[in-house]
């Protein structure tokens, strides 16, 4: 006998958007967290981009703990003493139904897993899930910590993050690769809200959302800063490999961003209020593990659906809606009866039609390509440099074409046109 | 001394004073459970040429001795998952979640 319909393991993102269709589709939920409370063991860069709750919850941002609204968004890419930015700002980011907002995740996974109590699934904090329960090779459950802690399930969803110990238990992940995998670092530093508004050219609750090329002390990945109410959030995302193959360790590099001339300005005088760290499953498609085994499911992180491309680095969005897919799969199964991967196969086809997979596909080659040497380490120099000359007067010397600049500063960094061009088209089928 | 390298001594004495590691990583908060969640054995570590773990892990937990060997604390620990993935030594760690309700407690992230 089972003690609950369905399992969910795990109250981020995926997880409560899961359970909450679960419950309100009528069935018995149980949500698992190993942390005290929701959002205690998640740290992310810090935008969410909350569309897809459109249907799940008509005007989240009624009561959603968001810190700013993104209305301002630039991409940077920096040398170790050149900067070139593109800005781009939006009013209407600032209106219903919004863009993206800054949150802290203890505030947004907690409120995303009180709707799912809200619709009647039952929260279990503070408690961890070790292990599958098996019979006759199909998942019957999870062992937790608890003493006689054994719940039993007719399907159990794995939402338990990028090291997904459920999903690796369940035989559903291939080999584990450390070059698929970033960790990311980050300060959260404390300023006055006036400050912020004045040094990012924003009011009220408007927000600014800055992704870094370079910056990363040489080491493959990216940084970001980002504005929160009274907060920035500063940090770098950096390749497993690359990163344990140098000397400087992480804080290191952050001290390093904090210290670039194009940074400093916007960061000086912040206390560190919190340091965290958390891994990014990063390679997307070429990392997923089998999605669906019988009697579970696993959804987000735990299924490495993180986007990470570079200009783009979502997963909270992925998780929300993979999980809502596998709650729906799982109610669609458990009223046919039929709980085995046959009956649970309306997830993967909801994955394969939405942006979940979508994406993933377009963007395959993206987190390859964006974490490259020659786009780490060649191509900020080279484009730097370019825009350095273009703007840069030297009377009594004439202005030079553009094409010139480029092709001097291509060659002086060592980049083959041909490399150039295959990046080129990598980069126009991944983002064009 | 170029204008660069006065603007860099300014800035790490004047608005960036030495903060130590453990100023740092004393502004998060860990509810530290009697069992150790990691494990590292140090017999392994110690013919391990490449010791990935030491500049990764972003708590800095591994720390290298005298001898060889390598000290680990699992108090402050981020509960990651760095050191695992890129340790290529079987065997030199031993890696579970704390017990519910333990270690790491995020608040600003
Ligand atoms: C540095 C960094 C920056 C990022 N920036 C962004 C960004 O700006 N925007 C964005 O959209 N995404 C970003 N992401 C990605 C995003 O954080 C993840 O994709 C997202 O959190 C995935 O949600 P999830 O629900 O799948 O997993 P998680 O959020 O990891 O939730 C998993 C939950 O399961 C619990 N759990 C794990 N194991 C167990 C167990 N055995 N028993 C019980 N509970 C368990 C955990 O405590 C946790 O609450 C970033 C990630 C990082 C690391
Ligand atoms: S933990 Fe792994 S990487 Fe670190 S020293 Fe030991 S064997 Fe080497
Ligand atoms: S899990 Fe992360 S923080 Fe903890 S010891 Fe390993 S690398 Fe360090």
């Amino acid at each position: 006998m089972a003690d609950v319909d369905v399992v969910v393991v795990g109250a981020g993102p995926a997880g409560s958007t899961a359970a909450t269709v679960l419950a309100r589709a009528g069935h018995s939920v149980i949500l698992l967290e190993r942390g005290p409370f929701p959002g205690s063991k998640n740290m992310y860069g810090g935008v969410v981009y909350p569309r897809i709750l459109d249907q799940l919850h008509p005007e989240w941002w009624e009561d959603a703990p968001i810190q700013r609204w993104v209305t301002r968004r630039s991409t940077m890419v920096l040398t170790d003493d050149q900067a070139l930015t593109v800005d781009f700002r939006s009013e209407k980011w600032g209106r219903p139904p919004y863009n993206g907002a800054t949150a802290f995740r203890p505030d947004w996974d907690s409120w995303l897993a009180s709707k799912a109590q809200a619709a009647g699934a039952t929260l279990v904090c503070s408690t961890t899930a070790t292990g599958l329960l098996r019979e006759r090779g199909r998942v019957v459950g999870v062992t937790t910590d608890r003493p006689e802690g054994d719940l039993r399930a007719d399907v159990v969803i794995a939402c338990d993050g990028v090291n997904s110990f459920l999903a690796k238990d369940a035989g559903l992940y291939g080999e584990v690769d450390a070059a698929n995998y970033t960790v990311g670092v980050k300060e959260t530093l404390g300023l006055p809200k006036e400050v912020i508004d004045e040094r990012f050219a924003v009011r009220g609750r408007e927000g600014v959302d800055i992704e870094i090329l370079g910056g990363t002390g040489g080491v493959n990945g990216g940084a970001f800063l980002y504005t929160n109410f009274d907060t920035l959030a500063v940090g770098c995302v950096l390749k497993l490999p690359a990163l344990a193959a140098q000397e400087l360790r992480p804080e290191a590099i952050i001290a390093g961003l904090k210290r670039h001339p194009a940074i400093a300005p916007l960061v000086e005088g912040g206390d560190v209020a919190e340091y965290s760290a958390h891994v990014i499953p990063e390679a997307g498609l070429a990392m997923m593990p089998k999605m669906t085994g019988d009697g579970i499911l696993v959804a987000g992180d735990a299924a490495a659906m993180c986007l990470a491309a570079g200009i783009w680095l979502e997963g909270v969005n992925f998780a929300m809606a993979s999980g809502i897919y596998a709650g729906e799969a799982a109610a669609e199964a458990l009223a046919a009866g039929d709980p085995s991967a046959a009956g649970l196969a309306g997830y993967e086809r909801r994955l394969e039609d939405t942006f979940v997979l979508r994406d993933h596909r377009k963007l395959r080659r993206a987190p390859g390509l964006v974490l490259s040497d020659r786009v780490q380490h060649l191509y900020p120099e080279m484009i730097a440099n370019t825009v350095e000359r273009m703007f840069r007067v030297d009377n009594p010397a004439p202005k030079p074409g553009l094409r010139a600049i480029f092709n001097s500063e291509r060659k002086r960094a060592g980049i083959k046109l041909a490399d150039l061009a295959r990046d080129a088209r990598d980069g126009l089928r991944s983002f064009g | 001394m170029t204008w660069k390298d006065v603007v860099e001594t300014t800035r790490e004495t004047e608005q960036w004073p030495e903060r130590s590691f453990e100023d740092l990583i004393g502004s998060t908060r860990f509810d530290v459970h009697e069992r150790a969640h990691i494990v590292v054995d140090d017999t392994v570590c110690r013919d391990c040429p490449s010791r990935e773990c030491i500049v990764a892990c972003p708590a800095k937990l591994f720390v290298p001795t005298s001898d060889g060997g390598i000290l680990f604390n699992y108090e402050q620990c981020f509960e990651c998952g760095t050191c695992y993935l890129v340790c290529n030594n079987e065997g030199a760690i031993t890696w579970t979640y704390p017990e519910g309700g333990h270690g790491v407690v995020f608040k600003l992230t």
